[in-house]
């Protein structure tokens, strides 16, 4: 009985004991300058993380908006590049009746299809010329001159609620993938 | 025609300063001439020449009053000359032509006088020139001082190679010891390397100070996403591969073309098989190296740096190197794909197109169909051909390569060629792209 209680008795302390060294030590470990630098470390990098994920949505986007009123289909005449949007928004809007034989307004994006240079609209020829490559563009946007693989690409318009045309330039219209028959990339004039 | 004066007193009595130069150093060249007991004909036909050139160049300096009537200038039938023969094909041919003089000519090349007589050529030739406006808006401007001095930093290094590689190659024919065996003497990197090096270091940085305050670099408006300057150039190193953008698809020309340019090069050391030429100039030993490696230097790198910044203009079309960078410049041109060629011209039916509403597959299926011919064509250039150069033309490189390192250095050959290739199908047939599928921004 007697040896068997004084074993349980020192199995108990030395368990105790384990237990102490370790509360006593395991702090010991965590309060190392080192530990305590690197945690600080890592609680700082994970707070300057959000930081920076909080940059990605600011509180003012300082862009025009994507969707915009350029005026009457009847200010836009045939035959004619409006380049007045250019700068502003890097739109053509284009009146012509040479594609597919229909008499309508599209957006070009002023955009080459190239490498991203904005080509200008020569009158005189009749074309859009890219000053990087010398790229060409019919005033259809089809290219046919220069490296540029694809025609320039069309955005959304179409003509709003009070009459104006509407740009929308969330939208895209590629002609390579069919999109130019999609009825929100131009404006057909009766 | 020109709305500016080609000729002002400043340009005038700039280039009697120039002419001045020249007249002293040709003034030094007789009297090293005579110095060396040269024929007394040869050394006073020089010092005549330096002479002449003096009195230019007072002509010039006391001459600066009367600037419309001077008449030193570059003759205008010339000047119309040169501009009517300038065109991306007339200029590749003529780069490549001049590449092959300057190999087949190395031996009459390297001769001192032959190289300066060139020089005297070159100068005279640029300083004629300047009395151009035309040409001094491009030559003078700071942007482009720097590459008209590597014009005559890249030509002096070529000329230098070749006179040391064509005298030991002379050595090598005699039997006699290499120069770098016979100049051997060395010297220590304390304090001699280390000295030099330091002196070049202050050398270069007061002249670099003087030059930037000297010429300032010109400041253009501030950028806009929406508008592109006319003509857009990339900085001067970079013009090689915006020559290359002409040409190819952004993804080729911008991207795998420069790694394959870097990879290659990389890759020499472990593709070149001759042990010969190691610590010595030659060019006998190390005939296809040194040919491969300076005809993508010469015509495919400086020449394309010198067509972008001297000849492209407005809409990046070609102008001569007189002509006014007149931006309404009309050149007709009108690319054409080679399946359009393939299915229209050659077959006369229409291009394959997936109907309308059929799934992705069946569209993909069509798309290849229609770009069949270019991509058999892109797989025979890349795949059967460098199997057939080792039966033919490279048939010792292989036997000595390999399989593996063969066809790495077939490929990267193949690929330096389809540059030049690319441009002669663009000029002959106006090819736009042998593969073209803007639906997968795929275009060779």
């Amino acid at each position: 009985m007697a040896p068997a209680k004084k074993a349980k008795v020192e199995e108990r302390r030395g368990m105790l004991a384990a237990i102490m060294v370790t509360a006593v030590a395991l702090p010991g470990i965590m309060m190392t300058p080192f530990m305590i630098a690197s945690s600080l470390l890592t609680a700082w990098l994970g707070l300057a993380s959000l930081m920076v994920a909080r940059f990605m949505l600011p509180n003012v986007l300082a862009e025009p908006p994507r969707k915009f009123k350029i005026g009457s289909p009847n200010d836009f005449d045939l035959g004619t590049v409006a380049t007045r949007f250019v700068a502003s928004q890097g739109v053509w809007i284009v009146h012509t009746d040479q594609y597919q034989g229909k008499n309508m307004i599209y957006a070009l994006l002023s955009v080459c299809t190239h490498l991203g240079c904005t080509p200008s609209w020569l009158e005189g020829e009749q074309k859009f010329k890219c000053p990087c490559h010398g790229s060409g563009f019919y005033i259809t946007g089809v290219n046919f001159e220069g490296p540029a693989p694809r025609p320039l690409e069309r955005v959304g318009l179409r003509i709003a609620e009070d009459g104006m045309l509407e740009v929308d330039k969330s939208l895209k219209f590629q002609e390579e993938m069919g999109q130019w028959t999609d009825s929100n990339s131009f404006v057909e004039i009766a | 025609m020109s709305h500016h004066a080609d000729l002002t007193p400043s340009v005038i009595q700039g280039l009697g300063w120039i002419y001045l130069i020249l007249a002293v150093m040709n003034g030094a060249w007789a009297a090293n001439a005579g110095k060396q007991k040269a024929d007394l004909r040869i050394v006073s036909a020089w010092a005549v020449f330096s002479a002449l050139l003096g009195m230019l160049a007072f002509a010039q300096i006391a001459g600066g009053d009367q600037a419309q009537n001077f008449s030193i200038r570059m003759p205008e039938v010339v000047k119309a000359g040169i501009d009517r023969l300038a065109n991306p094909i007339v200029y590749f041919a003529g780069s490549t032509v001049l590449f092959v003089v300057i190999i087949a000519a190395r031996k009459w090349l390297v001769n001192n006088t032959v190289a300066w007589v060139i020089l005297n050529l070159m100068v005279l030739f640029l300083a004629l020139s300047m009395t151009d406006y035309d040409f001094r808006q491009i030559v003078g401007k700071p942007d482009n001082v720097p590459i008209v001095a590597m014009l005559f930093i890249v030509a002096f290094f070529t000329w230098l190679y070749f006179k040391r590689a064509v005298d030991n190659d002379d050595r090598r024919a005699k039997g006699l010891p290499l120069f770098e065996q016979v100049e051997n003497e060395k010297v220590l990197t304390w304090p001699d390397l280390v000295y030099t090096e330091l002196i070049c270091m202050v050398v270069l940085t007061a002249i670099l100070i003087a030059w930037g305050v000297a010429l300032p670099a010109p400041l253009e408006e501030p950028a806009s996403a929406v508008k592109t300057p006319n003509p857009s150039k990339a900085p001067w190193y970079f013009l090689g591969l915006q020559e290359m953008l002409v040409y190819y698809d952004p993804w080729m020309a911008g991207v795998v073309l420069p790694s394959v340019i870097l990879v290659g090069l990389m890759a020499l050391p472990y593709i070149d098989f001759n042990k010969l030429g190691n610590g010595y100039y030659t060019f006998n030993e190390r005939k296809f190296a040194v040919i491969t490696f300076l005809f993508g230097f010469l015509p495919l790198w400086i020449g394309l740096i010198i067509l972008g910044t001297f000849l492209r203009g407005p809409n990046w079309n070609f102008f001569g190197i007189y002509e006014p960078w007149d931006v309404h410049k009309l050149e007709v041109l009108n690319n054409v794909n080679l399946s359009q060629y393939f299915w229209i011209d050659g077959l006369q039916r229409p291009m394959p197109v997936a109907p309308s509403g059929s799934d992705g597959l069946t569209q993909a299926l069509y798309i290849l169909l229609r770009e069949a011919p270019g991509l058999i064509l892109v797989f025979g250039y890349l795949f059967l051909l460098p199997p057939l150069m080792a039966m033919t033309v490279f048939r010792r490189f292989f036997i000595k390569m390999g399989f593996l390192r063969y066809m790495v250095f077939a490929n990267l050959v193949l690929l330096m060629a389809c540059l030049p290739l690319k441009m002669l199908l663009r000029w002959t047939i106006n090819l736009k792209y042998l593969v073209a599928i803007p639906e997968w921004f795929f275009n060779i």
